[in-house]
């Protein structure tokens, strides 16, 4: 029995008197009934420096080039800074540094030692945990309450994690002596700066390796106050390196010779140009690339709290997020009701001026970004999707787009293929869990899954049988230090997170 | 009337066993839901907003005594602060009172003239464990005595026991005995163990014919949560959209703080929207709640925390 019949039968009883057309008056309005007044985090206090040179052996060097570039607020189109732009010559030398770092002090100090050094840039990333999350919003375009709930805590939590790991690793692999690579020189995307930059540095350092880390070029803001925090945790010179710049740049970091071992979150196109150039070399490779994860939802699912777990799998972030739920999956009978209250959800979502505490989606990351993002949709349009975009005012400077989902999808549609990296949702319906899962598997990647269902023993039963590195179940995007994550397929190789990501920075008998 | 009416026998009409509406309702993940309650409690509520919701608090709270050391003199007290509650001329009335049904014609005769509706609580009050004609005398005798509202208790005991339409034909009945009066349902979320049960009740309560559902008597740890309350707006958003009709919603027992009663208006606000944001959706049950209200309004006004001796206790 549907809802509705439900109530028609009810209302055959004394005691209500039949509603006159329920379906023109069951909207929901949310106006301006009383509205929240801006809300800014102040950010007065924060201090970014009008330039940036390159982070190289302990010091502070300008590049060889004598060239920089600028990096602006996407959400006001203000420069922030300008950032040194660093060439093959800069990076020869920061992998030197980190060379020299590597044999001269860090595979010198006891696990125990390196443990206590990233306890220390752990807690110091707690104590400056406001500022780093208001540069992080400002640099990148995501909301306050995002850097500041999730990615601020989780930089913390990973260094904290892998500090722990730094004298145990003869316990993570017993009796297979794990050793150090040397140097890994490791590229990072421009979605979650910050963090992204934790879990390459984190696990490489607690394993006794040296770094060279590239930050993407729109944001390399927080990376370089995480080189003055190791400056000021005292870090040996040439431990950590870091090197801004941009495709050319992290090109070099990972063709350089003396790299041992390459580590690279970001696009799948990238990525393939990344293993090609390494094939027949002796590095050690992982990467982390995109994904279009399906994130299935059943009919006897709990549906107000699946709408929740859709909302963030696909508007966390403004959709920029390799694991973003980017696909939705809907038993045909749950799609009618799940729907209606997904449309009224995304009309509370609040899109605008990142800096603000109560804004819940932020500007995108880049012009570029935003005009790829634009360039999907438009396809989705003229493919014969049906969209719904909130009505939201956005902002007239910088980078916006609203939350927008597209009905009518089929598998062959580029909406449905191909990864947005936007806050675009495609949906799609199914009748049974066997189609379902062909749906979902139906893809080039497989980062992450979602399953929503009240029933235990299909939650299992479907997640066994989807490729994905990451299947959440009744809930979405939940991360946390101890947990691996990574791709099957072309989502990429190699495991973050956990034991399991130590793992690429040993050798191991 | 049939004290006992157990299951399809209690309001069996002249052409045989009545048959009874679909009770089923969407499950509830425990995890998420109190997540996304939280989550509502981190809006940034400022300046004007603060004020505003406030404001919007006061209207619509219900100034709640419900002890047994209630006397005539402590109820006209708390009605004169309801219909008061502020020297400040922008300090609207509080909804209404509420009251033991023996208080009711004396908050009635305090209250007369205002705009403050008196609010009883009925049927067996707290537990509801007693024969139903008792319960709907308890209601029949408030309203004579001139409550404007009657906040019912279900039979826990019952709904645990799995007896759905006993639950039904109780309110269904109690909606009959209020006549005019608007009927509350408390379902003392805090006896029903889990999120599923508080669902379904909430759907029994409002196919029953309730014109609000309401969480807590106040006698009961946990009362009021905000994912409790969340769970209930979900289920008031599904009634609505299958008829059009607008049930409101009165969490109550343990909100005490104006930062509590902000985050209950905005769980409304981004669950329900704009239509609930009125004392005639939403009621806030309180007996502490209002001091601090007051206070912090003060303080928005002011720019200083003023001491409690500053406000009237009542």
């Amino acid at each position: 029995m549907t809802a509705k019949e439900t109530i028609a039968s009810a209302t055959n009883g004394e005691t209500h008197a039949a509603p006159s057309s329920p379906a023109q008056r069951a909207a929901l309005e949310f106006g301006k009934a009383w509205t929240y007044a801006p809300a800014p985090e102040a950010a007065d206090h924060v201090r970014i420096d009008p330039r940036y040179e390159l982070f190289i052996g302990g010091k502070w060097v300008a590049p060889s080039s004598g060239k920089y570039f600028d990096t602006v607020s996407p959400s006001t189109e203000q420069k922030l800074s300008e950032v040194a732009e660093a060439n093959e010559r800069d990076v020869d030398l920061a992998v030197k540094a980190a060379r020299n770092g590597y044999e001269k002090y860090w595979s010198k100090l006891s696990g125990i030692e390196r443990g206590k050094y990233i306890y220390r840039i752990a807690r110091v990333i707690q104590e400056k945990a406001r500022e780093l999350a208001i540069v992080e919003t400002m640099d990148g375009g995501k909301p306050i309450k995002e850097s500041r709930d999730v990615d601020l805590p989780l930089v913390a939590a990973h260094f904290f994690y892998y500090a722990g790991w730094a004298d145990k690793l003869a316990y993570a692999f017993p009796g297979r002596s794990p050793r150090p690579l040397g140097v890994a020189g490791q590229v990072i995307p421009w979605n979650f700066p910050l963090l992204m930059a934790a879990w390459k540095l984190a696990p490489a350092l607690a394993a006794g390796n040296t770094c060279v880390l590239k930050p993407a070029e729109t944001t390399p803001l927080t990376a370089l106050l995480l080189a003055k925090i190791i400056e000021e945790c005292d870090l040996p010179p040439g431990v950590v390196n870091i090197v801004t710049g941009a495709g050319a740049t992290g090109a070099a970091v990972v063709a350089h010779p003396d790299v041992d071992k390459v580590a690279f979150t970001g696009s799948t196109d990238v990525g393939k140009r990344i293993q090609k150039a390494l094939s027949g070399t002796k590095k050690k490779l992982t990467l982390e690339l995109g994904g279009k994860a399906a994130n299935i939802v059943f009919a006897d699912a709990p549906l107000d709290q699946a709408v929740e777990g859709i909302i963030s799998g696909i508007y966390f972030n403004q959709g920029h997020v390799c694991c973003a739920g980017s696909r939705l999956l809907v038993e045909e009978g749950a799609f009618e009701p799940l729907l209606q209250k997904l449309r009224d959800r995304m009309q509370t979502l609040r899109v605008g001026d990142p800096l603000d505490k109560n804004t819940d989606v932020g500007a995108i990351n880049s012009k570029m970004q935003l005009d790829k993002i634009r360039e999907l949709v438009e396809a989705g349009e003229r493919e014969g999707a049906e969209r719904f975009s909130t009505p939201c005012e956005l902002p007239t400077r910088g980078y916006w787009f609203a939350p927008t989902l597209f009905t009518g999808v089929s598998q062959s549609h580029r909406i449905a293929r191909e990864e947005i990296f936007g806050p675009v949702l495609a949906v799609m319906t199914f009748r049974t869990p066997e189609e379902a899962i062909e749906k979902a598997n139906n893809t080039m990647y497989g980062l992450s899954a979602g399953v929503w269902t009240d029933k235990g023993s299909k939650s299992f039963w479907v997640s066994q049988r989807l490729r994905a590195g990451v299947v959440w179940a009744n809930t979405y995007n939940k991360f946390d230090p101890s947990s691996p994550f990574g791709g099957y397929k072309e989502s990429g190789f190699g495991r973050e997170g956990g034991r399991q990501g130590l793992l690429p920075y040993l050798e191991v008998d | 009337m049939a004290a006992e009416g157990g299951n399809g026998k209690g309001a069996a009409g002249p052409s045989g066993p009545r048959t009874y509406p679909d009770f089923s309702a969407p499950t509830v993940d425990k995890v998420m839901v109190e997540e996304r309650a939280a989550a509502l409690g981190k809006r940034s509520i400022k300046k004007e907003a603060k004020v505003a919701g406030l404001l919007l608090s006061i209207a619509m709270m219900d100034l709640t005594t419900l002890e047994g050391k209630d006397s005539p003199g402590k109820v006209t007290q708390l009605c004169q602060k309801a219909m008061r509650p502020h020297a400040s001329p922008e300090v609207p009335p509080c909804a209404a009172i509420c009251v033991y049904p023996k208080l009711v014609p004396v908050a009635k005769h305090a209250l007369a003239g205002s705009s403050v509706k008196v609010a009883s609580v009925a049927t067996a009050f707290p537990s509801g464990l007693s024969a139903l004609d008792v319960k709907l005398d308890d209601v029949r005798r408030a309203v004579a005595w001139g409550a404007d509202e009657i906040d019912m208790v279900i039979d826990r005991g019952a709904l645990l026991a799995g007896e759905k339409t006993r639950i039904f034909d109780e309110i269904a009945a109690t909606k009959e005995a209020c006549g005019s009066a608007h009927l509350k349902v408390i379902l003392e979320t805090g006896e029903l163990g889990t999120y599923d049960l508080v669902r379904e009740a909430s759907q029994i309560a409002m196919l029953a014919g309730a014109d609000f559902i309401k969480t807590s008597t106040g006698k009961v740890t946990p009362a009021a949560t905000p994912a409790v309350t969340l769970v209930m707006l979900e289920a008031i958003r599904d009634f609505f959209y299958a008829t059009g009709k607008r049930i409101g919603m009165k969490p109550a027992g343990g909100i005490r703080t104006a930062k509590q009663a902000l985050h209950y208006l905005v769980l409304v606000k981004e669950t329900l929207g704009d239509a609930w944001l009125t004392p005639d959706l939403f009621r806030l049950g309180a007996s502490t709640l209002l001091n601090d209200v007051l206070m912090q309004l003060e303080t928005q006004r002011t720019g200083a925390y003023q001491s409690g001796d500053y406000f009237s206790k009542d």
